[in-house]
């Protein structure tokens, strides 16, 4: 009996809306835990990490001063919406690379955290992370209130302090859970009006690049979030001392990597948030809240008089 | 001064909307997530109230549908479910609740054109708005909240909000859909549930909403519609199982509310009120002042009295001129308001469609005249239009030299009737906009920006609009200071009126 044979899939970057090779050319094999070949996805250079860094800072305009808060929102709503449709893929690439057993991903906030992690099926992980989406897409047009004010000053001036983007963000994961801990960085990031350079997890590169897949059919305009499937080691040091980038925001990442990306505040003043360690991401009060968006913004405060 | 051409206007080919929506021939009430029909009368009352009315297409007098009466067993019912379901959708994860109301605002704008068009068909208020303006408001605020549900405890740190219980909703027939939208999300989004009256006349838009919530798989009783006249409202504002009123409307009606509430603690029935929100009448000041930007500010002017037919509870009808600039904003309103079009809602080139009923025009044209017999002075700049021979209508029109003891001047009209007074001082014209009962919204135009904080500060409003006008958002919230009504609609303030606060 003749099998079909199926067309595997070819795992790229996505950079400025658009899915390209490294420049490098090289690629990385993602396997299953047995050691069988799943694709060999590509492997970002510090080059593609300047290109993906100059899309987000050219898109950052239209994202954060064009668009408004409710279109975001429901870009970002959009996005929970490719993901629902695309549940079976990712839970399948989740599943097929298995979970990560090096040993090496950084420690957990609580025990019962990580076991609840540990147990984390694939399907809850899908659900956990599209939820996490559409939580954060109805900060996008609430966030102001709920983190600005007016000052009520000794003096017939109306002031007011309100949040802004803090611009081009560099996201980077954890190794697991490779998808709702990309969301969970990312979303809260783009909720905020900044736009995205993400690092994929090292462990499931595979989940880095569907969710590409993902965005560019949820009518994110090009350059807002840019994934790169990478070697971490070779890239943190570039966000560190990339002087174009406004903001780093990560979790669960080894002690090395975070010193690394901390030591790019020196930099040149760049906002750097990694919690560590890693919160418990199944945990909706500990990864559900203001406080994820508020060190990605910066605040404005106005000044006019209220008496001529 | 440049000279302006009078009158005159382009002739535009008609534009007519021409999707067709189909509407059936009854309506039942929605209630438990069915349509129902009306309980029949008692046989020892008679039936004098029959058990269906008509709702009209304003522009055409002609019949749409015929809308079940809701009498009190019909009221106990549609509460009852509301009670049952309220204890369910309190105790579905908050996140759920956000996911049914994204549902609905995402429904909403794949059939807002058909909506559009049903609104303009029932309501007479022309498709460019209902389209433009209405409907994407509605969808806004059914996103806008659900994005609220699971994050609460953000609008009210240090408190725990918890929802109130039935809220039972009564709302006027000017933006049917828009005040259906403006009363249900929130109060879904903060775990209550929801009986709603749409207007007598404008029952349709509030039906099809019905239908969506069934199509998305709303809890059943989560939302319930009734629909009907007066009494129909005042049973369900008085209803034992109602935890709390919101009512948009007349000043007269509102006060009629808090009165019944009042009394049902005086009568001992309940040791306090049901919980209120007011959205009631507005006269709303409108200042211009020799240093705004004219030409920007008559369109605003224009649009703040004119949109949607002047019936709008925060239109700006008191218009208050800088006395040098006085001959010159006359003028130029004359000018602008010559090229509006008057006519079919339907039409997409219509600028001012048809007043909602018989009564309403019957209303504003006793204003009319009333402000001629006063002694101000009439001007009607739309000299030619086709005017329908069914239908109501009514042209944009304004008076100068209006006193502020005029009953035009202090009476809502609730129609494109402009009253324009003047002044010569700031404080003359803060004095003089502040001297109302109403409180709803105010405009000021002028270039100097410490002189609109400045009057924004001073002015006895809920909405101040500067440089602009007549601007809504799900996130801003809205709503009146003294007898415009209390609480606000909107924004983060606008939750208050939709949840219990315990520490």
């Amino acid at each position: 009996m003749p099998t079909r044979l199926d067309t595997s899939k070819t795992f790229k970057l996505f950079v400025n809306g658009a899915f390209p090779r490294s420049e490098s050319g090289r690629t990385m094999l993602v396997s299953t835990p047995k050691g069988e070949p799943i694709a060999h996805v590509a492997k970002a250079s510090r080059k593609d990490l300047r290109e993906a860094v100059e899309a987000a800072r050219a898109a950052l305009p239209k994202w954060a001063e064009e668009t408004t808060a409710y279109n975001r929102a429901q870009i970002l709503y959009r996005i929970a919406e490719m993901m629902e449709g695309k549940r079976a893929e990712l839970a399948d690439a989740i599943a097929s690379v298995g979970p990560d057993l090096s040993g090496t991903t950084a420690p957990r906030a609580s025990k019962a955290g990580a076991k609840k992690q540990a147990t984390l099926t694939p399907d809850a992980e899908v659900e956990l992370a599209i939820d996490r989406v559409v939580h954060f897409a109805g900060w996008a047009d609430k966030h102001a209130q709920v983190l600005g004010c007016c000052n009520p000053v000794a003096g017939p001036f109306y002031t007011f302090t309100s949040p802004e983007p803090v611009g081009v963000v560099a996201v980077v994961s954890p190794r697991s859970p490779s998808l709702l801990a990309l969301v969970s960085l990312m979303t809260p990031a783009l909720a905020a009006a900044n736009t995205c350079v993400a690092l994929a997890s090292e462990h499931n590169p595979l989940i880095g690049a569907l969710l590409g897949e993902v965005l560019a059919t949820s009518d994110v305009p090009p350059g807002v979030v840019n994934i790169l499937t990478c070697d971490h080691a070779e890239l943190v040091q570039i966000i560190a001392s990339h002087r174009d980038i406004d903001g780093v925001h990560g979790a669960g990442l080894s002690p090395q990597h975070a010193a690394i990306l901390h030591a790019g505040a020196a930099e040149n003043v760049k906002r750097v948030t990694i919690q560590t360690p890693a919160p418990d991401w199944t945990n909706a009060a500990q990864c559900e809240n203001p406080g994820w968006l508020e060190p990605l913004v910066e605040f404005k405060t106005i000044w006019h008089p209220a008496s001529s | 001064m440049t000279t302006l051409r009078k009158g005159g206007t382009f002739n535009l080919a008609p534009a007519p909307e021409s999707i067709k929506v189909e509407i059936k021939p009854r309506y039942g009430h929605f209630i438990s997530g069915e349509f129902v029909e009306p309980r029949k009368a008692s046989r020892s009352k008679s039936s004098a109230a029959p058990d269906y009315f008509t709702t009209l297409n304003p522009a055409t007098e002609r019949p749409l549908a015929e809308i079940a009466h809701a009498r009190p067993a019909d009221v106990d019912a549609a509460v009852a479910a509301a009670r049952a379901a309220q204890p369910l959708w309190a105790a579905l994860p908050a996140k759920e609740r956000a996911k049914h109301l994204f549902r609905i605002a995402r429904r909403i704008q794949e059939r807002a054109r058909e909506l559009a068009i049903l609104e303009t068909m029932d309501c007479g208020k022309p498709i460019k708005e209902s389209r433009d303006v209405d409907l994407p408001l509605v969808a806004a605020h059914f996103f806008y909240h659900a994005g609220w549900a699971d994050k609460l405890q953000y609008a009210f740190p240090g408190r725990t909000p918890r929802p109130i219980g039935v809220c039972a909703q009564i709302i006027p027939w000017n933006f049917p859909l828009m005040m259906a939208a403006w009363k249900i999300a929130p109060a879904l989004a903060c775990g209550n549930t929801v009986v709603l009256k749409p207007a007598e006349t404008t029952p349709l838009t509030a039906l099809r909403l019905a239908e969506i919530f069934a199509e998305v798989g709303l809890p059943k009783g989560v939302v319930n519609i009734i629909t009907g006249d007066g009494t129909t409202g005042a049973s369900l504002v008085a209803h034992p199982g109602v935890d709390k009123v919101a009512f948009t409307g007349s000043t007269e009606v509102g006060k009629r509310i808090a009165r019944t509430l009042a009394d049902e603690v005086a009568s001992g029935t309940r040791p306090s009120p049901k919980r209120l929100t007011l959205e009631l009448g507005g006269k709303s000041p409108h200042i211009i002042f020799e240093d705004a930007s004219i030409d920007q500010a008559v369109e605003g002017i224009i649009g703040g009295i004119f949109f949607n037919q002047g019936e709008v509870c925060c239109a700006g009808s008191r218009l208050f001129v800088q006395e040098s600039i006085l001959p010159e904003v006359i003028a130029k309103l004359e000018h602008r308001m010559a090229s509006l079009r008057v006519g079919d809602p339907l039409d997409k080139n219509t600028d001012v469609g048809a007043i909602n009923s018989a009564q309403q025009l019957e209303r504003i044209q006793h204003y009319i005249a009333l402000g001629e017999s006063e002694g101000a002075r009439l001007h009607q700049p739309i000299t030619s239009w086709n005017k329908p021979s069914k239908g109501h209508w009514c042209a944009p029109c304004f008076f100068s030299g209006v006193q502020p003891s005029h009953t035009i001047a202090r009476e809502e009209i609730f129609g494109p009737v402009l009253s324009v007074l003047s002044f010569r001082t700031p404080e003359e014209a803060i004095t003089r906009a502040n001297n109302t009962p109403y409180g709803l919204s105010a405009g000021i135009w002028t270039d100097k920006g410490s002189k609109v904080f400045e009057i924004a500060r001073k002015l006895k409003a809920g909405v101040v609009w500067c440089n602009t006008f007549n601007k809504f958002d799900p996130a801003s919230p809205f709503g009146g200071f003294k007898e415009s009504g209390f609480g606000r609609e909107g924004g983060m303030h606008g939750l208050r009126g939709y949840v219990e606060l315990t520490q």
